[in-house]
């Protein structure tokens, strides 16, 4: 047994960062327990030749293609969506894009505004400060003003526009529909020592320059000076409970493959919308037999993802191609509910910059418009820096029959059974998605594109995890309550996406982070009676 | 097409024949383009070396692509002229034969970062770091119809 500690943090990634920072001005003894590494810049994938290969191999989204040893297998054979994370300090915002959008208020109201889902317990305005100190932490880039939002400060410029985002902005502008300068969580100058972008292009596989805001490079170094311990290479087994039902600890794994337990006060979990789920459900007891925090029966249920529709155009004109951040501008014309589209809720366009010459030869070739043997050089070279386009990202309304469960048979390299995904696309996201890829084919067409290439959903897309241990005030239709504290054990907190009550439509990483530092404060107020 | 290539990998010289002829006839060289083809000596070493973690895939293709010459044409991949085998190659790819699509994958990877290709596309043969590239600002008076119509989100 190790020496207890005051908070137990288990994951790295976003939120687990956020809170950890947020929580060190307590000087209370903070651990965080990491099932992966720290990362090194110098070797991500963009400081060397092979920089796409490495997007399928051990840098690839998904942790069943990577198999590295810090990760755990997903059986996700179940599901039309797979899905993609990272394990590090850092967690998936090692790979995510940047892409930074936050939610809108009628995000936060579904249930009243269209009678389906729920509402949260918690509206925008509550989040409103912790999103601004998140944008200060992590350094967004963006432009103020943006009418599909209320008024938010920006705290460096947007990046650029490129020949592709400005083309794509006049096929929106011949159609007069909404777009604008997309909020990033990448520096466009010099901030909190990183260095600005340098257009690498390879932002899905690592920031070599260091300008995207990964948590490594952002929350964590604060954290580390304020006295948090990151212990890399421990991968929690399950949470313990003592003999009141409270979190007396946690069983890891360490760096030696050693069974350890380590007493805590206060446990707070932080591993995505997947890891959150196996890690509660295998944490049984007598008290807990289906998993602890878990007496609602929802633990593990109501998995969204953001299905994807990716629509992309071939152009005449050389555009950016491999250069410049895949991200530039998004849209949200089609956010709020038209009952008149055929589906509730909407979706927000992330408009793509272009592919690097390797994605360009795939994508050629998969979808036949780049032949094998005689004419490939020739078709290559009508789409090498002629492809731009966009996502849809739809919001997934929560169905408790999409679900994380824990594997009667695969498990990860110490023994601990793997999530298995159990999940169907709603027909109101199918709707959705059909509404998407055909909005975004006029634009193009409108943009000068003289062919389309659509794919929806996208299959390797499962990159948001939300959902599976949703917030709420009643404790027989929620896991957490207003604040991240389970309903069950008191001493217990989730501050990852699986406590999102809906999806929103748009990436949730900037929502996920404003949340933990809102459960942080949260806790910091209540510190005399947290337990009550 | 070279007799040989690196011997320190795991796939038979029956498999590196068939890999050989198939990466050259996916992408054969261009005299127009001044572009080696996939078949190319150190290209070829390079599909040969990434493929050695999916060698029960790659092999498993290699295979079926036998296969389906001595069924259509009653000879060995091999021996069939470029066409025919680009054929084989992009019907099987079609039907999503996986491995065939894995070595279609690491044959594109390997192909277009040599310095050759590369070059002749235009591109400086560099990683992207830590040099970085440039990409125009653009022009954001383009939000002007953007701004003029006013607030879209719906307040709660």
């Amino acid at each position: 047994m190790t020496d207890p500690v005051d908070v137990l943090i288990v994951g790295a990634g976003a939120s687990g960062a956020a809170v950890a920072w947020s929580l060190a001005e307590t000087r209370m003894r903070i651990v965080c327990l990491e099932q992966g590494d720290w990362m090194n810049p110098t070797e991500y994938p963009s400081a060397g030749r092979d920089w796409e290969a490495r997007a399928f191999s051990d840098m690839s989204i998904s942790p069943n293609r990577r198999k590295r040893e810090t990760d755990y297998p997903v059986n996700d054979a179940n599901s039309p969506i797979s899905v993609a994370n990272f394990n590090a300090v850092g967690g998936s915002t090692i790979l995510y894009a940047g892409h930074f959008p936050r939610f809108h208020p009628s995000d936060f109201r579904v249930r009243t505004l269209d009678g389906v889902a729920d509402d949260w317990p918690i509206d925008y305005r509550t989040l409103e400060p912790y999103y601004a100190e998140n944008d200060r932490m992590m350094g967004v880039s963006g432009l103020a003003g943006d009418p599909a939002y209320p008024p938010k400060a920006s705290v460096m410029p947007p990046v650029p526009l490129g020949r592709a985002g400005t083309a794509i902005a006049k096929g929106f502008n011949e159609l007069g529909w909404h777009w604008w300068p997309s909020d990033t969580a990448i520096a466009t100058e010099t901030y909190d020592g990183r260095d600005k972008c340098i257009n690498l292009g390879a932002c899905s596989s690592g920031c070599a320059q260091g300008a995207k805001a990964s948590t490594d490079i952002t929350y964590w170094p604060h954290a580390v000076r304020a006295g948090v311990e990151v212990r890399t290479r421990c991968r929690v087994r399950e949470i313990t409970t003592n003999g009141n039902g409270m979190a007396s600890g946690v069983v890891y794994f360490d760096r030696d493959g050693v069974e350890r337990f380590q007493p805590a006060e206060v446990v707070i979990v932080a591993c995505n919308g997947v890891g959150t789920p196996r890690l509660l459900l295998n944490s049984t007891s007598g008290r807990f037999p289906d998993g602890i925090a878990n007496t609602s029966g929802l633990v593990g249920k109501n998995l969204m993802f953001h299905p994807y529709a990716s629509i992309q155009g071939i152009f005449d004109e050389p555009l950016d191609g491999y250069r410049g951040p895949g991200v530039c501008i998004w849209s949200q014309e089609f956010y709020e509910t038209d009952p008149s589209r055929g589906f509730v809720r909407g979706y927000t366009y992330e408009i793509n910059r272009g592919r690097g010459p390797v994605a360009t030869a795939l994508t050629g070739m998969f979808s036949g418009r780049i032949p094998f043997g005689e004419g490939h050089h020739e078709a290559y070279r009508q789409l090498f820096s002629r492809i731009a386009g966009m996502v849809g990202i739809c919001e997934d309304l929560p169905e408790e029959h999409n679900t994380v469960t824990l594997d009667p048979e695969l498990t990860d390299g110490h023994g601990i059974p793997a999530p298995k995904i159990d999940y169907t696309l709603s027909e109101n996201s199918r709707r959705m998605l059909d509404h998407a890829v055909a909005r975004a084919t006029e634009v193009l067409t409108a943009a000068g594109a003289k062919d389309v290439i659509t794919e929806a959903p996208i299959g390797v897309g499962g990159w948001h995890l939300m959902g599976t241990a949703r917030m709420g005030t009643d404790p027989e239709r929620s896991v957490v309550n207003d604040w991240g504290r389970s309903h069950d054990v008191k001493n217990l907190f989730i501050v990852d996406g699986s406590i999102f009550v809906t999806s929103a439509g748009v990436n949730p990483t900037r929502t996920i982070q404003a949340l933990a530092l809102y459960i942080a404060d949260s806790m910091k107020k209540r510190l005399a009676d947290l337990f009550d | 097409m070279p007799a040989t290539i690196a011997t320190d990998n795991p796939f038979t010289a029956d498999e590196q024949r068939t890999l050989l002829a198939l990466v050259g006839a996916v992408i054969p060289a261009s005299a127009e383009f001044g572009t080696p083809g996939a078949d190319d000596p150190a290209i070829a070493a390079d599909i040969l070396a990434t493929a050695r973690p999916y060698h029960a895939a790659v092999a498993s293709a290699l295979s079926q692509i036998e296969s389906t010459a001595a069924t259509r044409y009653d000879a060995a991949y091999t021996d069939l002229d470029a066409a025919t085998r680009a054929t084989i190659a992009s019907d099987l790819s079609r039907s999503r034969f996986a491995g065939v699509g894995t070595l279609v994958t690491i044959t594109a990877q390997c192909y277009y970062r040599d310095d050759r290709v590369m070059r002749s596309l235009g591109m400086v043969p560099r990683s992207p770091y830590p040099d970085g590239f440039e990409v125009p600002r653009g022009d954001w008076s383009l939000l002007e119809p953007v701004r003029q119509r006013g607030r879209i989100y719906k307040e709660v």
